[in-house]
């Protein structure tokens, strides 16, 4: 299954977005995350089935003003 | 000083962003006084860990973290980022920005007063990067804001306040909502001078930032900050159009012509 995150494709077994992200060096970081441009909280992330196609935003703290 | 409920002791925010290094940026923190740090969120890589180092530093500091929206530029985007904020920095808190105008930074204020209202509905405790219009921070206030934070000047631009006739009507026309004047703040006279029009609190970065030495800004603007203040409680005179002589002239001397 082909997965789009944060713009990069990447080939992922089936699965949700919690094993997706474990898979891709992101268990147990500081981040948050949006399907296809939807909010997706932590908790549900291991609910959360992906699809082929889908569009991951994973984003973490950064410096702002 | 209460913004939404959190008892505020520094008048002074201070943005985290292209600052030198990491150890400057905290040290210019420590030398502000601030209470407060803006911070945003962007994409990580699985390889790299450059957002959270940043994370550890800002904890270290022991300061509040208020996030922003900064680069939205629609309602969808500024609420979903919203969202993303509220679960990584664990707080309700959120600076708002919804731009309209890639060159000025011009907030979108249609979009602005649509967003807050709907992160206001939701739990979040909006503070928005807005302009001097009355209308819109009407709207904002309606929309459940109680905080506004009206830009100087384009962020960045270091033009200080481009309207103080405006700044100041906001200020009568909300004496009970705390106004902050976010962006466009170029050196500490400007932060004074809002201040001394009454606003709560100034927050800026770039002029801190990409000062020659950030920390020394850093610390001119607490003082700057901290002058100001003590001038509008002191209530300053009123400017007048002609002279008026400081020095008595009664009794001078009457040395002919």
């Amino acid at each position: 299954m082909r997965i789009f995150l944060n713009d990069d494709a990447h080939d992922v077994e089936p699965g949700t977005l919690a094993a997706a992200l474990e898979s891709l060096g992101y268990g147990g970081r500081k981040i948050a995350t949006a399907v296809n441009g939807r909010f997706v909280a932590a908790p549900v992330r291991p609910e959360t089935n992906l699809t082929d196609g889908d569009r991951i935003e994973v984003v973490a703290p950064m410096q702002g003003g | 000083m209460l913004f939404y409920g959190v008892d505020l002791s520094s008048r002074l925010m201070l943005g985290t962003a292209r600052y030198p290094s990491p150890a400057v940026l905290a040290e210019a923190i420590k030398a502000s006084g601030a209470g407060v740090v803006t911070v945003s969120l962007r994409r990580e890589s699985g390889s790299e860990r450059a957002g959270q180092s940043f994370w550890s530093l800002v904890r270290s500091l022991g300061v509040r973290v208020l996030p922003n929206t900064a680069g939205c530029h629609s309602v969808k985007e500024a609420v979903t980022t919203a969202h993303m904020a509220r679960e990584l920095f664990d707080t309700t808190w959120i600076k708002l920005e919804v731009i309209g105008d890639s060159d000025t930074l011009h907030p979108d204020v249609f979009g602005l007063v649509e967003a807050a209202r709907i992160l206001s509905d939701d739990g979040f405790d909006v503070l928005p990067y807005t302009t001097e219009d009355l209308g819109v921070a009407d709207r904002l206030v309606e929309a459940g804001c109680r905080v506004l934070m009206p830009w100087g000047a384009p962020i960045g631009s270091a033009r200080g306040l481009n309207n103080i006739y405006g700044l100041r009507s906001l200020r009568a026309y909300f004496p009970d909502i705390p106004l902050v004047v976010d962006a466009g703040l170029g050196v500490p006279s400007h932060a004074a001078a809002a201040m001394e029009l009454g606003y709560d609190a100034v927050l800026l970065n770039t002029a801190v930032a990409e000062a020659g030495d950030p920390v020394a800004m850093a610390r001119a603007f607490a003082l700057a900050v901290e002058a100001g203040r003590a001038a509008y409680l002191a209530r300053p005179m009123e400017p007048r159009d002609m002279a008026m002589p400081s020095t008595p002239v009664i009794g001078k001397a009457a040395l002919g012509d």
